[in-house]
């Protein structure tokens, strides 16, 4: 059992939990992630580790409430207990001394990409980076991120902080300006991740996507997160979830994290969310 | 060989109507009953050179077992099973004994063999009637740790042992339940997991404690755990690791691996869905690829699942099928169509990314292969399609790779297994051993607890010295 220590909302539908997992912590790296049931009934959910405390024993996770399992889990409060929680999971980022690099994260994706922004920086390498929401209240971790950027750009759909736009015509600009980048790390939604590659790719500016595909066990042993890399067939649980995203095949990833798109549905219905929900109604 | 005896017939094992069954996942096979299990016991004839035990991996003592069932000893019946094997209830439930003990009972040459493992689940079953008593409990008896990885067959079976030797035993196990493949692959309607939980229960009585989500790999290394007190480390990981056949469509929505399909629905109790939030899906027809256990049970529970038409596809003939004897006929009663001498060559998808329709290709067999089969030889020209919305991947599965990635030291074979010794399952590495599918290649139950039992001796001997 893993015990939430603390609990904040960051912005509407998105949470932050502290959770004790002493030994977890004490492996984890930047870019990886863990897998937790809620309780017996529940499903298997990959989280990202937002951050990790060795000492204190403590993991980071931060999620948007999208459908009935992250909604339930929303529901759980400073105290209460998580059933289950394996990891660390994935192979952890590649860090090393590029030079300069970008680092995007956009809506919930800024979660994943700060701890790997803050190991870039630590590894003495110029951090620009850029983040982006639906509009200035849904945007998180702005502060964190400064602290650990030499630049940062905010870019938001309905343009009610930074720039009114998307995080790519940033990173469009930055690149037509000339600017010189050894690296890109996008971690977001799918489309936005596909539209930095996109961006990216006559450049030739190496481009890392981190690839969320629905998951179950998480070690390997189901092939539920296959994704399509260059021409071969990679299990994201173990051989990412960080790939080249010039090489990714973007449109069947899109197409294969809508497989159970009825089913989430049926979920939700059959949910007190679809209702009148008591934890819900309390915000 | 006295003539009364062999006029008795062998009993036959009472099970649910198969109309009845497909729409359930409760057990198929409902075991015997006092007096069926007594007259099969009569047949056995207490060979003087019991052949049938040359046909048990472990070695269990039958006639004897038989003996006492005869003589309604009960107790002394299941304590005598488990002198070699500990899961006595899911070996006899899904031993492929046609292949093993009951293939080498003198009574199977000219009649039937006697029903060896049903009457071990007899014995097992009866047992759990009785009201528990608490196992005897060495636990750190000898002061020295090993740790186990991974909960199968396998793992579980050297645990045990190795607590009764005296050992203080802790199990690694990466997912939220312990049981390998007897909690996350067969399926309910074969071996209810209520029966493992309690063969689970009874090893954690001899003291053992199993520790689940723990990957080992990702939270702690072998060397790690070498480090951090365990004097000896046994390694039954599995062949966790799905393949593909490498066909175009195969990561269409709708194309699981036998893996996926079967953890969502018995891991994850799909079937239950949305009282359990995984969902599976499954539409009207499943093609399954393969003729394997793996790929009976995926067939069959997709007609469990709803499915309105569940497929067999298989390159080779009926006679060289691997599934248990058993289990295929309970799929053809079921209404399993088997497609043989087929192999699939692509999957069709829809523009939204689901699967459509299966291409398969027909085959004729030619010459014997080294394995002594005839080689199944694809007839050119003999495409044809399949209307189909789910397509089942059961061709077989590899090592998973989380252990021997991080653990340089440890030699593989050119297939990624686990090398270890025959009778000891010692590796390459000093104090690693190892057995199970990890070391053989996906194989049976039965195979995997033999390995575990050896390797505990062996740990035993090596801890000794
Ligand atoms: C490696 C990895 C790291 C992730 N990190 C984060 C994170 O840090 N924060 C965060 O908010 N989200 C993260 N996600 C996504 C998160 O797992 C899903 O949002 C969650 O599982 C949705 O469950 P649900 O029942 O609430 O929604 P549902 O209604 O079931 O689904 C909503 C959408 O989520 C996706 N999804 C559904 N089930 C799964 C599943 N079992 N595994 C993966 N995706 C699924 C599907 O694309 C689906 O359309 C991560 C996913 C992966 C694979
Ligand atoms: C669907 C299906 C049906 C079958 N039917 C039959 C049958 O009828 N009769 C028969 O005899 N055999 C059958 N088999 C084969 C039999 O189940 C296997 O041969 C047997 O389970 C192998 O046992 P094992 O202990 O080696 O491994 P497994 O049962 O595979 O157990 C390995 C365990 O190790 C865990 N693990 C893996 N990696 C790690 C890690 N890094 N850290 C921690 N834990 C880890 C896994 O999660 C798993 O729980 C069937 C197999 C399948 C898949
Ligand atoms: S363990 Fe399996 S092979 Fe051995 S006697 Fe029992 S059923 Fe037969
Ligand atoms: S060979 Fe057959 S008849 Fe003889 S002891 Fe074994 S089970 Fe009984
Ligand atoms: S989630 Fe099962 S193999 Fe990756």
């Amino acid at each position: 059992m893993f015990e939430i220590i603390r609990k904040e909302t960051l912005a509407e539908g998105i949470k932050l939990f502290e959770v004790a997992a002493p030994e977890i912590a004490k492996k984890a790296e930047p870019g990886q992630f863990i897998i937790l049931r809620k309780d017996e009934r529940g499903e298997r959910i990959p989280l990202t580790i937002a951050d990790f405390d060795r000492n204190l024993g403590i993991l980071v996770l931060i999620f948007q409430e999208v459908g009935r399992s992250t909604k339930e889990l929303g529901c759980m409060e400073v105290g209460d207990k998580i059933l289950d929680l394996a990891g660390p999971l994935g192979r952890a980022s590649e860090i090393e001394e590029y030079g300069r690099v970008v680092c995007i994260g956009g809506g919930v994706g800024i979660a994943p990409v700060y701890p790997i922004t803050r190991a870039l920086n630590n590894a003495d390498n110029e951090v620009i980076s850029i983040i982006g929401a639906r509009s200035a209240d849904q945007l998180i971790l702005k502060d964190k991120m400064a602290e650990i950027s030499h630049q940062l750009y905010i870019a938001s759909d309905d343009g009610t902080i930074g720039q009114k736009g998307f995080v790519t015509d940033v990173l469009a600009k930055l690149l037509a300006d000339e600017v010189k980048i050894d690296l890109i790390v996008a971690i977001g939604p799918l489309p936005m991740m596909q539209a930095v590659s996109e961006v990216s790719r006559p450049f030739g500016v190496k481009t890392t996507v981190s690839m969320n595909p629905i998951m179950v066990d998480g070690t390997g042993m189901c092939g539920a997160c296959r994704v399509a890399v260059g021409d071969k067939t990679k299990f994201a649980c173990v051989d990412g979830p960080e790939f080249d995203g010039h090489k990714v095949d973007w449109d069947l990833a899109i197409k294969r994290s809508r497989m159970f798109l009825a089913e989430e549905k049926q979920a939700i219905e059959h949910s007190c969310f679809g209702g009148e929900c008591q934890c819900q109604k309390k915000k | 060989m006295s003539k009364e005896k062999v006029k008795i017939e062998r009993q036959s094992m009472p099970h649910q109507e198969a109309a009845e069954r497909i729409q359930n996942f409760s057990e198929v096979a409902l075991g015997y009953n006092e007096e069926q299990a007594l007259l099969e016991a009569s047949r056995c004839l207490d060979c003087k050179k019991p052949t049938c035990m040359e046909g048990c991996p472990v070695e269990v003592d039958i006639p004897v077992f038989i003996k006492h069932i005869k003589a309604k000893e009960y107790q002394m019946a299941i304590d005598a099973i488990k002198m070699k094997n500990n899961l006595p209830a899911i070996c006899g439930r899904v031993c492929p004994q046609e292949n093993q003990c009951e293939k080498h009972c003198v009574l199977g040459k000219k009649f039937t063999p006697v029903a060896i493992g049903r009457l071990e689940r007899f014995a097992a079953d009866w047992e759990f009637k009785q009201p528990s008593e608490t196992r005897e409990n060495n636990k750190g008896k000898s002061g020295k740790k090993v740790a186990v990885v991974g909960s199968g067959p396998a793992g579980l079976t050297a645990a045990a042992d190795l607590a009764m030797f005296g050992y203080q035993v802790t199990v690694f196990e990466a997912l939220h339940t312990a049981g390998g493949v007897l909690v996350y692959g067969i399926p309910e309607f074969r071996l209810p997991k209520a029966i493992v939980e309690r063969e689970i229960q009874g090893i954690k009585q001899l003291g053992v404690e199993i520790r689940t989500n723990m990957v080992v790999g990702a939270v702690n290394t072998i060397d790690e755990l070498m480090k951090n007190g365990f004097d000896a480390v046994f390694i039954g990981t599995g062949a966790g690791l799905p393949n593909f056949m490498q066909i175009p469509g195969e990561n269409l929505n709708g194309v699981y691996s036998a893996n996926e399909f079967l953890t969502r629905t018995n891991l994850m109790k799909g079937y239950l869905f949305p009282e359990y939030l995984t969902p599976i899906r499954i539409g009207k027809k499943v093609a399954v690829i393969g003729a394997g256990n793996v790929a009976m049970d995926s067939a069959r529970t997709a007609l469990r699942l709803g499915a309105e038409e569940s497929y067999i596809i298989y390159r080779r003939s009926d006679k060289e099928m691997p599934a248990r004897g058993e289990e295929i006929e309970h799929a053809r009663e079921e209404g399993v169509k088997f497609r043989l001498l087929t192999s699939p060559v692509e999957i069709i998808g829809d523009e939204k990314g689901w699967v459509k329709a299966l291409k398969c290709q027909r085959f004729e067999l030619g010459e014997a292969d080294e394995s002594g089969r005839r080689r199944p030889v694809a007839i050119p020209g003999s495409e044809y399609e399949m209307e189909m919305d789910t397509v089942v991947m059961a061709i077989g599965q590899g090592p998973n790779p989380l252990v021997p990635r991080t653990t340089p030291d440890l030699q593989l074979n050119r297939h990624g297994n686990i090398i270890a010794d025959e009778t000891s399952g010692q590796t390459s590495k000093k104090g690693v051993f190892a057995g199970g599918d990890i070391v053989t290649g996906a194989a049976t139950v039965i195979q995997a607890m033999g390995a575990g039992k050896k390797a505990a001796r062996a740990i035993h001997e090596y801890l000794s010295n």
